[in-house]
């Protein structure tokens, strides 16, 4: 069992949270040219590290809030979490 | 190579079973091979079989960093299907199903192939009707298929929950009676044996710790017993794809996820097929030994553990229990975790890289070993001919660029959704 800190509510288990994937994976920028390299990057390719990982958890049986979480990828110990608009 | 049969049995027997061979040498890492296999799984000893085979490129090494069958083709479930609709997976899966057949025969080793059918319940008319199209479609590609009612599913497997007033009542279901199980060790040691047989090094405890790439092309990898030359180099490490891909700078369309799986006691024999619920992802087989063997969902987010969470299993055993309520008086015996190599399509990639004599066979999501003899005999032609077979050539790296994906369960990219 995970315990995961939500910034919002404390430590709850990892029943309340639901997984949103690698929080680092940033979208191309709005109204500019795109190319098909850069939007593959964004859509499918993912570093997958074995080790510490930024990924994003919502509280959704809580809150509802998106959260990033620093975990490592192979014990799961939880390093840090924050609010989803704030970088670890 | 000694031949086994039941006279090399009773003759050893008499002995006191003092002068088995081994089945496969030790040996030390040479300087240079034509071809390096890294991974030592299904997969990985498949490749250097039909590489041997098919081929008759038998300067080869497979560099493996724990043992042998240690890794998923040791920690899967044993089915086998090719119920597939997309034509690219379909025709893939059913050649493996005609290598799967013979098996045992050409690598004389018992991996104690059983068809006994493969049966997906639908619990709605929407899923009747699913199962219906994908029935057809698996047909049209030669595969067996058989859409069965209620009443048939109750004569074939009359120990499934058919109570009227249950949330998910079985409305029927897709059979594919020529699916089924194989023992999952008895190919990894089957095709090391034979691979080993025909000059290839099995090289355990060898972990790779980076590659040589001169000028865009692969010239050898590094590893921990030193380095090795070699002119064409394959991937075969499931889970471990990413942690090679970035030694060469590479970014793949994956994600490593667990996956667990357990068996029960053993008990007397009771479920005669390969079944799985379909208002969720549970599947279950009774092992020959008696236990039964239970799978379902990934555990939902990245993982390298090699084992699995607790939330997970109980998740995935009460849609057992859903099925087949009988379980729940069941002791469990063991679980146990594997990391896949999650797609970003479902479907595994088999192809050439942008490096010259590098080849990738990765992408198996929870679904390799039934496509261990497939995956290899297609990939050592890969290699082999420097161009991808007929049958992998939707599998390539590029359809991701390009639109093309085979997207069978249309997920989408989220993979830890099962």
């Amino acid at each position: 069992m995970l315990y995961i800190f939500c910034p919002h509510c404390g430590l709850r288990s990892q029943n309340e949270f639901s997984y949103g994937g690698d929080a680092t994976v940033k979208r191309p920028a709005l109204n500019k040219e795109v190319s098909d390299e850069q939007w593959n990057n964004f859509v499918y390719n993912r570093k997958s590290p074995r080790g510490k990982h930024v990924e994003l958890w919502q509280h959704i049986s809580g809150c509802r809030q998106w959260i990033k979480v620093q975990r490592d990828t192979v014990t799961h110990e939880i390093f840090k979490t924050v609010e989803a608009n704030k970088e670890i | 190579m000694q031949k086994y049969s039941v006279f090399s049995l009773f003759k050893n027997a008499l002995k006191g079973h003092k002068d088995w061979q081994v089945a496969w040498k030790d040996p030390n890492p040479k300087e240079e091979y034509d071809t390096v296999i890294i991974g030592g799984g299904g997969h990985g000893l498949a490749t250097a079989y039909y590489l041997a085979k098919e081929h008759n490129i038998t300067n080869v090494a497979i560099i493996e960093k724990g043992w042998i069958g240690g890794g998923n083709v040791g920690r899967n479930t044993t089915i086998l299907r090719s119920n597939y609709m997309h034509d690219e997976n379909g025709l893939f899966y059913e050649k493996g199903m005609e290598l799967w057949r013979n098996m045992s025969q050409e690598l004389n080793f018992n991996v104690m192939y059983s068809p006994r059918g493969i049966i997906n319940l639908a619990h709605s008319d929407a899923q009747m009707n699913a199962y219906a199209r994908r029935g057809n479609s698996m047909k049209l590609n030669g595969i067996d298929a058989t859409l069965l009612g209620r009443e048939e599913i109750k004569k074939l497997v009359p120990i499934l929950d058919f109570s009227e007033n249950v949330r998910f009542p079985i409305f029927g279901g897709l059979m594919q009676p020529s699916g089924g199980t194989a023992r999952h060790d008895a190919v990894a040691w089957g095709y090391a044996r034979q691979a080993d047989s025909m000059g290839v090094d099995i090289i355990q405890h060898c972990e790779v710790t980076g590659f040589d790439v001169v000028n865009g092309k692969i010239k050898g990898i590094k590893t921990s017993r030193g380095n090795i030359k070699a002119k064409k180099v394959g991937l075969c490490v499931a889970g471990s794809t990413s942690i090679l891909a970035e030694m060469l700078n590479m970014t793949l369309p994956l994600e490593t996820h667990l996956l667990q799986a357990c068996v029960s006691e053993p008990i007397k024999p009771i479920l005669d097929h390969v079944v799985t619920f379909g208002a969720g992802h549970f599947y279950c087989s009774q092992s020959d030994k008696g236990e039964m063997v239970m799978g379902g969902d990934l555990d939902g987010y990245n993982s390298y553990a090699q084992r699995g969470n607790l939330p997970t299993l109980q998740h995935v055993l009460t849609e057992g229990i859903a099925m087949l309520p009988f379980l729940s008086k069941l002791k469990m015996l063991r679980t146990w975790g594997g990391i896949m190599d999650m797609s970003m399509d479902g479907s595994p990639i088999i192809d050439k890289t942008h490096i010259e004599g590098l080849y990738l066979n990765c992408g198996w999501c929870y679904g390799g070993f039934k496509a261990t003899p497939v995956s290899g005999w297609t990939f050592a032609h890969t290699i082999a001919q420097d161009r991808p077979h007929d049958l992998n050539v939707g599998f390539n790296l590029n359809r991701f660029n390009t639109g093309h994906l085979i997207d069978e369960k249309g997920l989408g990219t989220k993979t830890w959704i099962s």
